[in-house]
Protein backbone atom coordinates (compact mmCIF):
# COMPACT_ATOMS: atom_id res chain seq x y z
CA UNK A 1 0.00 0.00 0.00
CA UNK A 2 3.06 2.90 0.75
CA UNK A 3 5.43 3.06 -1.75
CA UNK A 4 9.25 3.12 -1.05
CA UNK A 5 9.17 6.58 -1.98
CA UNK A 6 10.78 9.07 0.93
CA UNK A 7 9.01 11.93 0.75
CA UNK A 8 10.47 13.69 4.43
CA UNK A 9 13.58 12.60 4.40
CA UNK A 10 16.80 14.38 6.06
CA UNK A 11 15.17 16.53 8.63
CA UNK A 12 15.50 18.00 12.01
CA UNK A 13 13.74 16.35 14.19
CA UNK A 14 14.96 15.12 17.95
CA UNK A 15 15.63 11.65 17.41
CA UNK A 16 12.88 9.52 17.95
CA UNK A 17 10.16 12.04 17.48
CA UNK A 18 6.36 11.02 16.67
CA UNK A 19 5.11 13.42 14.74
CA UNK A 20 7.78 12.82 11.88
CA UNK A 21 7.03 9.34 11.36
CA UNK A 22 3.15 10.42 10.76
CA UNK A 23 4.29 12.84 8.55
CA UNK A 24 6.66 10.55 6.65
CA UNK A 25 3.87 8.01 6.29
CA UNK A 26 1.06 9.80 5.40
CA UNK A 27 3.40 11.16 2.42
CA UNK A 28 4.57 7.81 1.58
CA UNK A 29 0.86 6.57 1.16
CA UNK A 30 -0.43 9.89 -0.53
CA UNK A 31 2.70 9.94 -3.00
CA UNK A 32 4.24 12.92 -4.98
CA UNK A 33 1.26 14.78 -6.06
CA UNK A 34 0.15 15.77 -2.60
CA UNK A 35 0.58 19.83 -1.99
CA UNK A 36 0.79 19.64 1.43
CA UNK A 37 0.67 22.83 4.27
CA UNK A 38 1.85 23.66 7.15
CA UNK A 39 1.65 26.32 9.78
CA UNK A 40 4.15 26.94 12.36
CA UNK A 41 5.41 23.76 14.07
CA UNK A 42 7.77 21.29 14.75
CA UNK A 43 6.98 20.27 11.36
CA UNK A 44 7.71 23.15 9.40
CA UNK A 45 10.21 24.28 11.79
CA UNK A 46 12.61 20.74 11.22
CA UNK A 47 11.91 20.28 7.14
CA UNK A 48 12.38 24.02 5.86
CA UNK A 49 15.77 25.41 6.75
CA UNK A 50 16.76 27.07 3.79
CA UNK A 51 18.59 25.32 1.39
CA UNK A 52 17.96 22.10 3.30
CA UNK A 53 14.42 21.27 1.94
CA UNK A 54 13.14 18.29 3.53
CA UNK A 55 9.71 17.49 1.41
CA UNK A 56 10.16 16.14 -1.72
CA UNK A 57 6.75 16.95 -2.79
CA UNK A 58 5.34 20.52 -2.85
CA UNK A 59 4.87 21.92 0.50
CA UNK A 60 4.31 25.43 1.72
CA UNK A 61 4.00 26.64 5.51
CA UNK A 62 1.05 29.15 6.04
CA UNK A 63 -0.07 31.73 8.83
CA UNK A 64 -0.38 29.78 12.49
CA UNK A 65 -4.20 29.70 12.73
CA UNK A 66 -4.75 28.99 8.67
CA UNK A 67 -4.18 25.15 7.66
CA UNK A 68 -7.77 25.08 6.91
CA UNK A 69 -7.93 28.35 4.97
CA UNK A 70 -4.75 27.53 3.23
CA UNK A 71 -6.02 24.22 2.47
CA UNK A 72 -9.37 25.96 0.87
CA UNK A 73 -6.73 27.88 -1.13
CA UNK A 74 -4.61 25.24 -2.62
CA UNK A 75 -7.38 23.62 -3.88
CA UNK A 76 -8.79 26.20 -5.82
CA UNK A 77 -5.70 27.20 -7.27
CA UNK A 78 -5.60 23.26 -8.15
CA UNK A 79 -8.58 23.18 -9.52
CA UNK A 80 -8.05 26.63 -11.53
CA UNK A 81 -4.93 24.55 -12.55
CA UNK A 82 -7.09 22.17 -14.06
CA UNK A 83 -4.74 19.50 -12.32
CA UNK A 84 -6.08 16.23 -12.04
CA UNK A 85 -5.39 13.16 -9.60
CA UNK A 86 -4.01 15.12 -6.33
CA UNK A 87 -4.34 15.25 -2.60
CA UNK A 88 -4.26 18.31 -0.65
CA UNK A 89 -2.90 17.77 3.15
CA UNK A 90 -2.68 19.89 5.65
CA UNK A 91 -0.59 18.99 8.71
CA UNK A 92 -0.77 20.95 12.19
CA UNK A 93 0.38 19.96 15.94
CA UNK A 94 -1.89 20.27 18.62
CA UNK A 95 -1.73 23.79 19.65
CA UNK A 96 -2.35 24.28 15.99
CA UNK A 97 -4.98 22.56 15.56
CA UNK A 98 -7.09 22.32 18.47
CA UNK A 99 -5.86 26.17 19.33
CA UNK A 100 -4.73 28.45 17.41
CA UNK A 101 -6.32 27.14 14.10
CA UNK A 102 -9.44 25.77 15.13
CA UNK A 103 -11.54 28.39 13.38
CA UNK A 104 -9.84 28.31 10.11
CA UNK A 105 -10.28 24.17 10.65
CA UNK A 106 -13.79 24.22 11.67
CA UNK A 107 -14.41 26.65 8.25
CA UNK A 108 -12.73 24.10 5.68
CA UNK A 109 -15.00 21.48 7.07
CA UNK A 110 -18.07 24.25 6.81
CA UNK A 111 -17.11 24.24 3.02
CA UNK A 112 -16.53 20.60 3.01
CA UNK A 113 -13.54 20.95 0.64
CA UNK A 114 -11.91 18.02 -0.32
CA UNK A 115 -8.92 17.47 1.65
CA UNK A 116 -6.80 15.62 4.40
CA UNK A 117 -6.30 17.63 7.71
CA UNK A 118 -3.73 15.73 9.83
CA UNK A 119 -3.18 16.70 13.66
CA UNK A 120 0.03 15.13 14.87
CA UNK A 121 -0.53 15.36 18.62
CA UNK A 122 2.43 15.63 20.87
CA UNK A 123 0.22 17.33 23.84
CA UNK A 124 2.04 20.61 24.01
CA UNK A 125 4.03 23.06 22.04
CA UNK A 126 6.66 21.33 21.79
CA UNK A 127 8.72 23.81 19.26
CA UNK A 128 8.91 26.60 21.33
CA UNK A 129 9.34 24.58 24.53
CA UNK A 130 6.80 22.47 25.80
CA UNK A 131 3.77 25.23 26.36
CA UNK A 132 0.34 23.88 27.73
CA UNK A 133 -1.96 23.62 25.03
CA UNK A 134 -5.48 22.54 24.64
CA UNK A 135 -4.73 19.11 24.44
CA UNK A 136 -2.12 18.24 27.19
CA UNK A 137 -3.92 15.91 29.30
CA UNK A 138 -4.48 16.38 33.31
CA UNK A 139 -1.02 16.34 34.74
CA UNK A 140 1.16 16.87 32.64
CA UNK A 141 4.13 19.62 33.72
CA UNK A 142 4.85 22.12 30.93
CA UNK A 143 6.81 25.25 30.90
CA UNK A 144 3.18 27.44 31.12
CA UNK A 145 2.07 24.50 34.02
CA UNK A 146 4.65 23.78 35.91
CA UNK A 147 4.74 21.18 38.81
CA UNK A 148 5.42 23.49 41.58
CA UNK A 149 5.80 21.39 45.07
CA UNK A 150 2.47 20.00 45.99
CA UNK A 151 0.86 21.00 42.67
CA UNK A 152 -0.35 18.35 39.88
CA UNK A 153 1.20 20.70 36.55
CA UNK A 154 -1.71 21.10 33.76
CA UNK A 155 -5.08 21.01 35.91
CA UNK A 156 -7.81 20.97 32.86
CA UNK A 157 -8.57 18.17 30.83
CA UNK A 158 -7.66 17.56 27.22
CA UNK A 159 -9.92 18.93 24.85
CA UNK A 160 -12.14 16.28 22.68
CA UNK A 161 -11.41 17.26 19.80
CA UNK A 162 -12.09 14.40 17.86
CA UNK A 163 -15.77 15.06 18.70
CA UNK A 164 -15.59 18.29 17.83
CA UNK A 165 -14.85 17.62 14.95
CA UNK A 166 -16.73 14.88 13.87
CA UNK A 167 -19.82 17.18 15.55
CA UNK A 168 -19.43 19.49 12.24
CA UNK A 169 -21.13 16.60 10.05
CA UNK A 170 -17.89 15.79 8.66
CA UNK A 171 -17.04 13.37 5.60
CA UNK A 172 -14.95 11.55 7.33
CA UNK A 173 -12.95 11.76 11.00
CA UNK A 174 -10.39 9.19 12.79
CA UNK A 175 -8.08 9.05 16.13
CA UNK A 176 -4.98 7.02 15.10
CA UNK A 177 -1.83 6.48 17.49
CA UNK A 178 1.75 6.46 15.84
CA UNK A 179 1.98 3.21 17.77
CA UNK A 180 -0.30 1.50 15.22
CA UNK A 181 1.14 2.71 11.96
CA UNK A 182 -0.74 0.18 10.09
CA UNK A 183 -3.79 1.28 11.40
CA UNK A 184 -3.10 5.15 10.96
CA UNK A 185 -1.84 4.73 6.73
CA UNK A 186 -4.96 2.78 6.26
CA UNK A 187 -6.91 5.78 7.81
CA UNK A 188 -4.87 7.89 5.28
CA UNK A 189 -5.72 5.97 2.69
CA UNK A 190 -9.43 5.86 3.35
CA UNK A 191 -9.26 9.61 4.16
CA UNK A 192 -7.79 10.20 0.51
CA UNK A 193 -10.71 8.69 -1.13
CA UNK A 194 -13.32 10.62 0.70
CA UNK A 195 -15.28 13.47 -1.14
CA UNK A 196 -15.12 16.43 0.89
CA UNK A 197 -12.91 17.12 3.92
CA UNK A 198 -11.36 14.38 6.21
CA UNK A 199 -9.25 14.55 9.43
CA UNK A 200 -7.43 12.76 11.28
CA UNK A 201 -6.06 13.23 15.13
CA UNK A 202 -2.85 11.27 15.53
CA UNK A 203 -1.45 10.75 18.77
CA UNK A 204 2.50 11.19 18.73
CA UNK A 205 4.72 11.01 21.70
CA UNK A 206 7.28 13.70 21.70
CA UNK A 207 10.74 12.40 23.61
CA UNK A 208 11.92 15.78 24.59
CA UNK A 209 8.52 17.09 25.92
CA UNK A 210 6.87 13.76 27.73
CA UNK A 211 10.43 12.95 29.78
CA UNK A 212 10.84 9.71 27.78
CA UNK A 213 13.70 7.74 25.83
CA UNK A 214 14.15 8.17 22.39
CA UNK A 215 13.51 4.87 21.80
CA UNK A 216 10.61 4.41 23.59
CA UNK A 217 8.00 6.03 21.08
CA UNK A 218 6.65 3.35 19.89
CA UNK A 219 6.19 1.25 22.90
CA UNK A 220 4.74 4.87 24.42
CA UNK A 221 2.31 5.40 21.71
CA UNK A 222 0.77 1.39 22.17
CA UNK A 223 0.40 1.77 25.57
CA UNK A 224 -1.65 4.97 25.62
CA UNK A 225 -3.87 2.75 23.58
CA UNK A 226 -3.92 -0.24 25.68
CA UNK A 227 -4.15 1.42 28.65
CA UNK A 228 -7.51 3.02 27.71
CA UNK A 229 -6.06 6.57 27.93
CA UNK A 230 -6.30 7.05 23.76
CA UNK A 231 -8.96 5.30 21.58
CA UNK A 232 -9.27 4.08 18.13
CA UNK A 233 -12.54 5.20 16.19
CA UNK A 234 -13.36 6.91 13.47
CA UNK A 235 -16.38 9.17 12.08
CA UNK A 236 -18.26 8.63 9.06
CA UNK A 237 -22.19 8.19 7.57
CA UNK A 238 -22.96 10.57 10.76
CA UNK A 239 -22.16 7.80 13.28
CA UNK A 240 -18.90 6.70 14.94
CA UNK A 241 -17.00 3.35 14.74
CA UNK A 242 -15.58 2.29 17.81
CA UNK A 243 -11.94 0.42 15.86
CA UNK A 244 -10.28 -1.66 18.90
CA UNK A 245 -11.59 -2.23 22.64
CA UNK A 246 -9.07 -3.45 25.05
CA UNK A 247 -10.43 -6.80 26.49
CA UNK A 248 -8.44 -5.78 29.61
CA UNK A 249 -6.87 -2.41 30.21
CA UNK A 250 -2.81 -2.34 30.70
CA UNK A 251 -1.78 -0.34 33.94
CA UNK A 252 -2.17 3.43 34.01
CA UNK A 253 0.36 4.14 36.70
CA UNK A 254 2.91 2.18 34.43
CA UNK A 255 2.03 4.18 31.48
CA UNK A 256 2.25 7.40 34.11
CA UNK A 257 5.27 6.18 35.51
CA UNK A 258 7.49 6.28 32.57
CA UNK A 259 7.39 9.53 31.83
CA UNK A 260 9.21 12.20 32.83
CA UNK A 261 6.28 15.04 32.64
CA UNK A 262 4.04 13.05 35.14
CA UNK A 263 6.88 12.28 37.52
CA UNK A 264 5.35 14.48 40.37
CA UNK A 265 1.36 12.52 40.32
CA UNK A 266 0.47 10.60 43.78
CA UNK A 267 -1.45 7.11 43.97
CA UNK A 268 -4.56 9.63 43.94
CA UNK A 269 -3.77 11.88 41.01
CA UNK A 270 -3.43 8.63 39.03
CA UNK A 271 -7.02 7.14 40.12
CA UNK A 272 -8.39 10.49 39.38
CA UNK A 273 -6.73 10.12 35.47
CA UNK A 274 -8.39 6.56 35.13
CA UNK A 275 -11.79 7.79 36.76
CA UNK A 276 -11.54 9.80 33.91
CA UNK A 277 -10.88 7.42 31.64
CA UNK A 278 -13.72 5.37 32.80
CA UNK A 279 -15.93 8.32 31.87
CA UNK A 280 -14.51 8.16 28.50
CA UNK A 281 -15.38 4.65 27.84
CA UNK A 282 -18.85 4.80 29.17
CA UNK A 283 -19.52 7.65 27.04
CA UNK A 284 -18.22 5.57 23.53
CA UNK A 285 -20.15 2.23 24.86
CA UNK A 286 -22.39 4.53 22.74
CA UNK A 287 -20.02 4.11 19.50
CA UNK A 288 -20.91 1.24 17.14
CA UNK A 289 -18.49 -1.08 18.88
CA UNK A 290 -15.55 -3.13 17.06
CA UNK A 291 -17.22 -6.50 14.92
CA UNK A 292 -20.82 -5.08 14.93
CA UNK B 1 12.53 5.87 -6.41
CA UNK B 2 11.93 9.46 -4.98
CA UNK B 3 13.94 10.85 -2.01
CA UNK B 4 15.34 14.60 -1.21
CA UNK B 5 18.73 14.29 -2.18
CA UNK B 6 22.33 15.34 -0.30
CA UNK B 7 24.37 18.20 -2.88
CA UNK B 8 26.62 20.26 -2.18
CA UNK B 9 26.23 23.02 -0.58
CA UNK B 10 26.59 26.39 -2.48
CA UNK B 11 28.08 29.80 -0.76
CA UNK B 12 25.75 32.75 -1.49
CA UNK B 13 27.82 35.14 -2.38
CA UNK B 14 25.15 37.26 -4.84
CA UNK B 15 21.43 38.05 -4.36
CA UNK B 16 20.92 36.69 -7.46
CA UNK B 17 21.71 33.27 -6.28
CA UNK B 18 18.80 33.25 -3.62
CA UNK B 19 15.58 32.05 -4.73
CA UNK B 20 13.28 34.59 -5.57
CA UNK B 21 9.41 34.92 -5.12
CA UNK B 22 9.47 32.68 -1.64
CA UNK B 23 9.81 29.61 -3.41
CA UNK B 24 12.51 27.35 -3.89
CA UNK B 25 13.41 23.76 -5.27
CA UNK B 26 12.11 21.27 -3.01
CA UNK B 27 13.89 17.91 -1.58
CA UNK B 28 17.82 19.66 -1.34
CA UNK B 29 19.42 18.22 1.29
CA UNK B 30 22.70 19.89 2.19
CA UNK B 31 24.27 18.52 5.26
CA UNK B 32 23.97 15.47 7.09
CA UNK B 33 21.92 14.37 10.65
CA UNK B 34 24.72 11.36 11.21
CA UNK B 35 26.44 13.53 13.69
CA UNK B 36 23.47 13.75 16.15
CA UNK B 37 24.42 9.88 17.20
CA UNK B 38 25.65 8.59 20.49
CA UNK B 39 24.42 5.04 19.48
CA UNK B 40 24.52 3.26 15.96
CA UNK B 41 22.55 0.53 14.94
CA UNK B 42 23.93 -2.39 13.53
CA UNK B 43 22.20 -4.96 11.57
CA UNK B 44 22.55 -8.80 11.80
CA UNK B 45 21.31 -10.02 8.47
CA UNK B 46 21.27 -13.56 9.34
CA UNK B 47 18.65 -13.36 11.68
CA UNK B 48 16.53 -10.66 9.89
CA UNK B 49 13.17 -12.31 8.93
CA UNK B 50 12.38 -9.59 6.36
CA UNK B 51 9.10 -8.33 8.41
CA UNK B 52 9.92 -4.79 7.73
CA UNK B 53 9.10 -3.30 10.95
CA UNK B 54 11.93 -1.44 11.41
CA UNK B 55 11.08 0.49 8.03
CA UNK B 56 7.76 1.28 8.85
CA UNK B 57 8.63 2.78 11.81
CA UNK B 58 11.96 4.38 11.61
CA UNK B 59 10.85 8.61 12.41
CA UNK B 60 13.57 9.15 9.27
CA UNK B 61 12.86 7.14 6.84
CA UNK B 62 16.88 5.82 6.92
CA UNK B 63 16.06 2.09 6.71
CA UNK B 64 14.79 0.67 3.38
CA UNK B 65 13.89 -2.11 1.81
CA UNK B 66 16.67 -4.54 0.11
CA UNK B 67 15.06 -7.22 -1.08
CA UNK B 68 13.56 -9.17 1.98
CA UNK B 69 16.34 -7.28 4.08
CA UNK B 70 16.79 -3.79 4.72
CA UNK B 71 19.55 -1.18 4.61
CA UNK B 72 20.45 1.65 6.90
CA UNK B 73 21.61 5.13 5.63
CA UNK B 74 23.99 6.02 8.28
CA UNK B 75 24.24 9.87 6.90
CA UNK B 76 20.81 10.58 8.34
CA UNK B 77 20.42 7.52 11.30
CA UNK B 78 19.81 9.82 13.96
CA UNK B 79 20.62 6.89 16.71
CA UNK B 80 16.93 6.92 18.22
CA UNK B 81 16.58 3.25 18.84
CA UNK B 82 13.25 2.62 17.99
CA UNK B 83 14.28 -0.19 15.17
CA UNK B 84 16.22 -1.99 18.07
CA UNK B 85 13.15 -2.11 20.21
CA UNK B 86 10.95 -2.54 17.33
CA UNK B 87 12.43 -5.70 15.86
CA UNK B 88 11.04 -9.07 17.33
CA UNK B 89 14.15 -11.31 16.37
CA UNK B 90 17.36 -8.90 17.62
CA UNK B 91 18.52 -8.31 14.57
CA UNK B 92 18.94 -4.65 15.23
CA UNK B 93 21.23 -4.02 18.35
CA UNK B 94 23.15 -0.68 19.35
CA UNK B 95 26.77 0.07 20.02
CA UNK B 96 27.95 3.43 21.63
CA UNK B 97 29.12 5.64 18.26
CA UNK B 98 33.08 5.60 17.44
Amino acid sequence: MISDDEFFYGHKACGGCGGSLAVRIALKVLGERTLLTLPAGCMSAVSFNYPQMSYANNAIISAFAGTGAVMSGLKAGAEAMGLKDYHVLGIAGDGGTADIGIQALSGLIDRNDEGIYICYDNEAYMNTGIQKSGLTPFGATTTTTPAVPGGKGNIKPKKNLFEIVAAHGIAYAATASVGYIEDFAAKVKRASEVKGTSFIHVLAPCPTGWGIDTAETIEVAREVVDTGLWYLAEYYDGEYHLNRKPEEFKDVSHYIKRQGRFKHLNDEDINEIIRSRDKTWDRIAGFKQPGK
Amino acid sequence: MIKPSLEKKVKITALSQLPQGGSCRTGVLVEKNAGWRNKCPVFDSDKCIGCHQCYLYCPDGVISRKGKKIKIDYDFCKGCGICERICRVGAIHMEDEK
